[in-house]
């Protein structure tokens, strides 16, 4: 075989030696600071405007949950037939409802309802989930077997008919707590899948192996290693379900199988308006906005973390 | 070496003048704009391809030599944008040109073969219709001529039963199949040049080679000019007559390939051609009897580092281990028989490698060692202790001293954990000193594995895939263990940063008198760092004995096509070019 | 093939029975003594409440009445009210309502969240994308009854464009702005489904292959990338057509429509226990047939699953 021609456009080239490429293989950057991965999600959040959106509509809405005395001194439930579907007037900005009763104040009040149902509910929930969905993923076998079997049942009956269902049962004593027991009830199953998914997709992973290896019991592995990378999922669902719930919240009050009369409920006071829709919008429009904005506000949060702890969004 | 033959059913190679270039790529620059601004992925580079040559691109991951060549047929991921420079394709003027210009480009001209296999043919339809589609969007045939066609181009591109594979999904394919498709619609319209993204790197060795000779038949007969994307030097010199070094985005040095073998001229590349396993004869020497500092790179010298007379820590017996499979009918088990009747011994101090190819074994063969996975038959004999007499606590302290280093260097450290918590987690488990002590455990280690102490606050995602696997070295250093097993410890590095940590584990080898159970599937890399080698093959040892005798006098047929399946491994740097 | 329906329809068995049973134990175990409650003020004669408890099987221990009870829906008897009507006759005036309306709404979320999520994938990042998920985000936040609420207010009452409410006329027409208030969440996940499961495609490697081999732009669209997002969507659709005809009823309250929703409702509210059961149980049979049919087009969608 003869030496192949070389041409005269390729013929040997070097870029001018410059020894300082040598000096840079693979040493450690020392110039940014460190930063964990909840650190690097955060970095990442909080450039997100979605995030600051909705973390001061959340904020507002605690705030008056927990305060509502400071937005308003009117009685919700101080209504006089008189001011029956008055307009807004000085001191009572929304106006009056059909029963007389300032619907700005209920409005406020309303918060403090569909906050403490979809907070518990979801607290109540994600230990649940979390729990029975990380030991199924993680030691599989029989209890996985039951858990994937159990949830296809839950998950069989529509989550607004068993809602109803069983508050049903519960018609003689209805409050926050019952409500929150029977969204828990079917609401677990979700985190529960969640979070075994998660695990199961990390209980592979060679650092999992290396912790074993060094002596670490399967307990322990799955406490110190499984559990915190997969909590990103957990937190992401959880976020959107706490939307979720306080949906159900209001669907239940609205369909009267929810919270009692007694307490102030957007879900109630919307299905009470549908009475005097076209005699005053305003009635529906003001406890209807409110819980679109904070269920909207939990939504949108759950959105923002989602976009942040995405793995594809840290850096390499 | 045979080079493959097929009959090819359109042999007119196209008439061209061979003498005008068929692609000038000069002075380009390609840029990505991220969150952090633009990064200048290809600096000023310049390439030249003539009709019918086959050009090779090497360069590491990061090395903008991915982003050269789809920049060619406007394949850019994301952002990626062509800011500057020129590609003259056969005359015609690529960069600026319209949508229309490269979707008829795209195929018909220019082909490609994308990298890996498993992800490049989409799983929902047929391997045929994949085919098919390249020849009816380049109007070469359609409906029944064209199903006849792709049968026919299966068949060329060495695919066997090709009518009735061609009715087949890619999952029902192998990778070797799916990369012989995936050549299939590369050549399919018949283009005038052939892109190869790294073709065969996500394959057996063996498969590699027997593709690539294919390939290099194929377009040898049709004429077709291909440009390979590599990182390993030692194949692209063996399939191009032209090379191309990129380093971070720049061309560093291009030239015939023999010329760039043996005379590099760029410090990269010399340290390139130094560190290419495939490349060295030798293997590499500690840190001391180098008389040099443990940070610094591997030099090629001679010389044997090994006394025979070293007692033995490891003794496997006649280990068997099958797993029961899932299949068949309901409840139905089918056994498959991982390692079968392994033997061999391990002496203290020295390095034994298990070479085999996917599904040989020899990780299986691992996890039996690390006391991770019990065998079926067999006895494992640890300082002539029965592995499986132990109790829970002699486990534990067994635990001690057999530590694992794995293969993916993204996968092996918790991304939730800071590299001191890293390092100190194995201290914790032991109960190993205070926390003062074990502080300064962590130092030493990083020390160890010349990394910073500052090193130890940082996270994993922080690091480099090297820096990863040094901080892997360190913990599996953390307890002193007698014994490390290496699980594909270097395969997913970068050349420069294998020879690194290869340099590394050598001089902790000399200084510690670690023993090491090297799990590989890459000779070359035995060469450099194993006294002995057991060559595995479907869960039995086919081949034991020192790595001299491996090399120079392999027994089994098997061994030897392992050997030459090295790409590289025919070319002989110094001397005058082999008799072809 | 076989054997993977085979395994779903054998997965679907203790589904049945776990959720029959569960709704049969909520339903028995609910508050009030519906054998009383029967006879209002004047109340029931002691002779009376025996004979109907026996007639209801009331009186056997729960199993018992549960397993005769699935006799009796395996055998088509659904047995009656407590008021005396056949609970068979109700089934049949309501389910085709409210299947006619949750298929109209399962259409309208496939069609224009597939869609409006193909397109928004296509485009992630610009402003047509952002707007649609800004809108995806208000929809599912907005609870159905105040959608429904608000479509009727303004394009039943305000503009006259459709009927404000269904009563005894059932019909597309009728059905139309229902259906979409139904659908309407739903449609927001659809869209928030394809447009990540088409933004994840079109960076396949795959799709780029097909871009090298000289394919046009909207074939590797429909032929690649389309084709492979749905897989996900089609999982989606299917298991939620249960939830559509279970949740039917807000909006069937809203818009007046005498479905299954509306039935149910006025059983549970008077704890018609047989009439609940029957209903559920057919709702639990739709979910399961629904998740069958998605199971089937899912191997016809990706051939991995054919021979798992």
């Amino acid at each position: 075989m003869p030496e192949p021609l070389v041409r005269q456009d390729q013929a040997h080239f070097f870029a001018s030696l410059d020894e300082d490429v040598l000096a840079a293989v693979d040493a450690v950057d020392e110039t940014e600071a460190p930063a964990s991965m909840w650190q690097d999600a955060w970095r990442n959040l909080r450039a997100r405007p979605l995030f600051w959106v909705s973390a001061a509509i959340i904020l507002l809405v605690v705030v008056v949950a927990i305060f509502p005395k400071l937005f308003t001194s009117v009685d919700p439930n101080y209504c006089e037939l008189q001011n029956s579907l008055k307009r807004p007037a000085s001191g009572h900005p929304f106006g009056f409802d059909f029963q007389g009763c300032d619907i700005y104040a209920r409005t406020i009040y309303g918060a403090r309802a569909s906050v403490a149902v979809g907070v518990l509910t979801t607290i109540l929930v994600t230990i649940l989930g979390a729990v029975i969905g990380a030991i199924a993923g993680f030691y599989a076998g029989w209890f996985d077997a039951l858990l994937s079997r159990v949830t296809d049942i839950f998950f069989a009956i529509p989550f607004v008919l068993a809602a109803v269902l069983v508050m049903a049962m519960f018609r003689a004593h209805r409050n926050i707590f019952t409500v929150v027991l029977v969204l828990g009830i079917f609401g677990w199953p979700q985190i529960a899948r969640i979070t075994r998914g998660a695990v199961m997709s990390v209980k592979n992973a060679d650092f999992i192996t290396a912790a074993k290896a060094l002596g670490a019991s399967r307990p322990a592995a799955l406490v110190r290693h499984v559990m915190p990378n997969s909590l990103a999922p957990i937190i992401v669902t959880a976020t959107v379900s706490l939307g979720t719930f306080i949906v159900a919240e209001a669907t239940l009050s609205f369909l009267g199988l929810g919270l009692p009369p007694s307490v102030v409920s957007w879900g109630a006071d919307v299905a009470k308006a549908q009475q005097q829709l076209r005699s005053y919008p305003g009635i529906l429009f003001y406890p209807a906005g409110a819980l679109a904005l904070t269920v909207l506000g939990f939504i949108m949060m759950g959105d923002a973390v989602r976009d942040a702890l995405d793995p594809k969004a840290r850096k390499r | 070496m045979s080079r493959t033959t097929v009959e090819l059913t359109d042999t007119q190679a196209p008439l061209v003048d061979r003498n005008s270039p068929l692609l000038q790529v000069r002075n380009l620059d390609v840029s990505f704009t991220t969150a952090t601004g633009v990064v200048n992925a290809v600096r000023g580079a310049d390439l030249t391809i003539y009709p019918g040559q086959a050009v090779a691109i090497v360069g590491e991951s990061g090395s903008g030599k991915s982003t050269l060549a789809h920049s060619i047929i406007n394949l850019l991921p994301g952002t990626g944008r062509v800011t500057a420079g020129s590609i003259l394709f056969d005359g015609r003027e690529l960069v600026g040109a319209d949508k229309k210009t490269f979707v008829g480009l795209r195929g018909k001209e220019i082909g490609l073969v994308p990298q890996d296999p498993m992800t490049n043919l989409n799983p929902v339809w047929k391997i045929g219709y994949q085919v098919k589609e390249a020849l009816k969007a380049n109007g070469i045939a359609s409906g029944r001529a064209a199903m006849t066609r792709v049968a026919e181009l299966l068949a060329e591109a060495g695919l066997p039963d090709a009518a009735r594979r061609a009715n087949q999904y890619p999952h029902e394919f192998s990778g070797g199949m799916r990369q012989r498709a995936l050549i299939a619609i590369g050549l399919a319209a018949r283009p005038k040049l052939l892109i190869a993204d790294e073709p065969t790197s996500a394959l057996d060795v063996t498969v590699q080679r027997k593709i690539l000779d294919h390939l290099e038949g194929l377009t040898d007969q049709l004429g077709t000019a291909v440009l390979f994307i590599t990182h390993d030097l030692g194949l692209a010199a063996e399939r191009a007559e032209h090379l191309v070094v990129m380093y971070r985005g720049q061309v560093v040095e291009s030239g015939p390939a023999r010329k760039i073998l043996a005379d590099p001229q760029h410090p990269y590349t010399k340290r390139l051609v130094a560190s290419a396993p495939s490349l060295a004869s030798r293997r590499i020497q500690s840190a001391k009897e180098r008389g040099e500092r443990a940070t610094e790179l591997l030099a090629i010298t001679h010389g044997d580092g090994v006394s025979p007379a070293r007692q033995e820590l490891i003794r496997v017996e006649h280990l068997t281990k099958v797993f029961e499979l899932r299949g068949g009918g309901a409840g139905a088990t089918k056994e498959f028989k991982a390692v079968d009747d392994v033997s061999f011994t391990v002496r203290r101090g020295t390095t034994m490698a298990l070479v085999g190819e996917s599904g040989s074994g020899k990780s299986t063969v691992a996890n039996i060692m690390l006391n991770l996975l019990q065998p079926t038959e067999g006895k494992i004999y640890f300082e002539g202790t029965d592995l499986h007499s132990l109790d829970r606590k002699g486990e534990f302290s067994f635990r001690r001293r057999v530590q694992p280093i794995f293969q993916n260097p993204y996968g092996s450290l918790d991304p939730m954990y800071s590299i001191f918590r890293t390092l100190e987690e194995p201290l914790r488990i032991h109960h190993v000193g205070d926390k003062k002590a074990r502080e300064k455990r962590v130092r030493e280690l990083l020390d160890m594995v010349a990394l910073p102490a500052s090193t130890m606050r940082r996270f994993p995602n922080e690091l480099s895939g090297g820096q990863r696997q040094r901080i892997a070295v360190a913990r599996a250093l953390a307890l002193e263990p007698d014994v490390i097993v290496c699980d594909e410890a270097v395969s997913a590095l970068d050349v420069l940063v294998q020879a690194q940590i290869l340099t590394l584990l050598n001089d902790l080898q000399a200084e510690l008198g670690l023993t090491y159970l090297f799990i590989t599937h890459d000779l070359a890399v035995v060469r450099q760092i194993a006294d002995e080698v057991s060559v595995m093959q479907s869960g039995r040892i086919v081949e034991a004995a020192t790595t001299d005798e491996v090399f120079d006098n392999p027994r089994e047929e098997y061994t030897r096509e392992l050997l030459n399946a090295i790409p590289g491994a025919h070319l002989d740097v110094f001397g005058a070019p082999p008799a072809a | 093939m076989a054997r993977y329906l085979g395994r779903r329809l054998l997965q679907a068995i203790p589904v049945f029975f776990g959720a029959t049973l569960l709704i049969y134990f909520m339903v028995f175990s609910l508050p009030g003594d519906p054998v009383l409650a029967l006879g209002g003020d004047k109340g029931v004669s002691d002779a009376l409440a025996a004979q109907l408890r026996s007639k209801y099987n009331l009186d056997k221990p729960f199993l018992v009445q549960y397993v005769l009870y699935l006799k009796g829906i395996f055998t088509g008897n659904f047995g009656v009210t407590f008021s005396g009507r056949p609970v068979g006759e109700l089934l049949a005036h309501a389910y085709p309502i409210t299947f006619k309306l949750a298929i109209m709404a399962l259409v309208f979320e496939g069609v224009f969240g597939i869609g409006a999520g193909l397109l928004a994938g296509l485009r992630k990042g610009k402003l047509f994308d952002s707007t649609l998920l800004v809108v995806s985000l208000v929809v599912i936040a907005v609870p159905t009854f105040v959608i429904g609420f608000v479509l009727q207010f303004f394009v039943g009452v305000k503009w006259h464009l459709l009927p404000v409410s269904v009563g005894s006329d059932v019909s597309f027409r009728t059905l139309l702005m229902p259906a979409i208030v139904l659908g309407a969440v739903s449609f927001a996940y659809v869209l928030r489904l394809t447009r990540t499961s088409v933004f994840e495609n079109l960076t396949a490697d795959f799709v780029r292959t097909a871009t090298a081999k000289g394919l046009s732009r909207p074939r590797v669209v429909m032929v690649h990338v389309l084709r492979n997002s749905l897989i996900p969507v089609v999982t989606f659709l299917g298991s939620d057509l249960g939830s559509l005809m279970g949740g039917a009823i807000v909006t069937e309250g809203i818009f007046n429509i005498s479905g299954v929703g509306g039935t149910l409702y006025q059983a549970i509210r008077q704890g018609s226990a047989p009439t609940i059961v029957s209903f559920t149980t057919i709702l639990v049979i739709v979910f399961i047939a629904a998740n069958l049919i998605v199971d089937l087009l899912y191997a016809a969608l990706d051939p991995r699953i054919r021979y798992a």
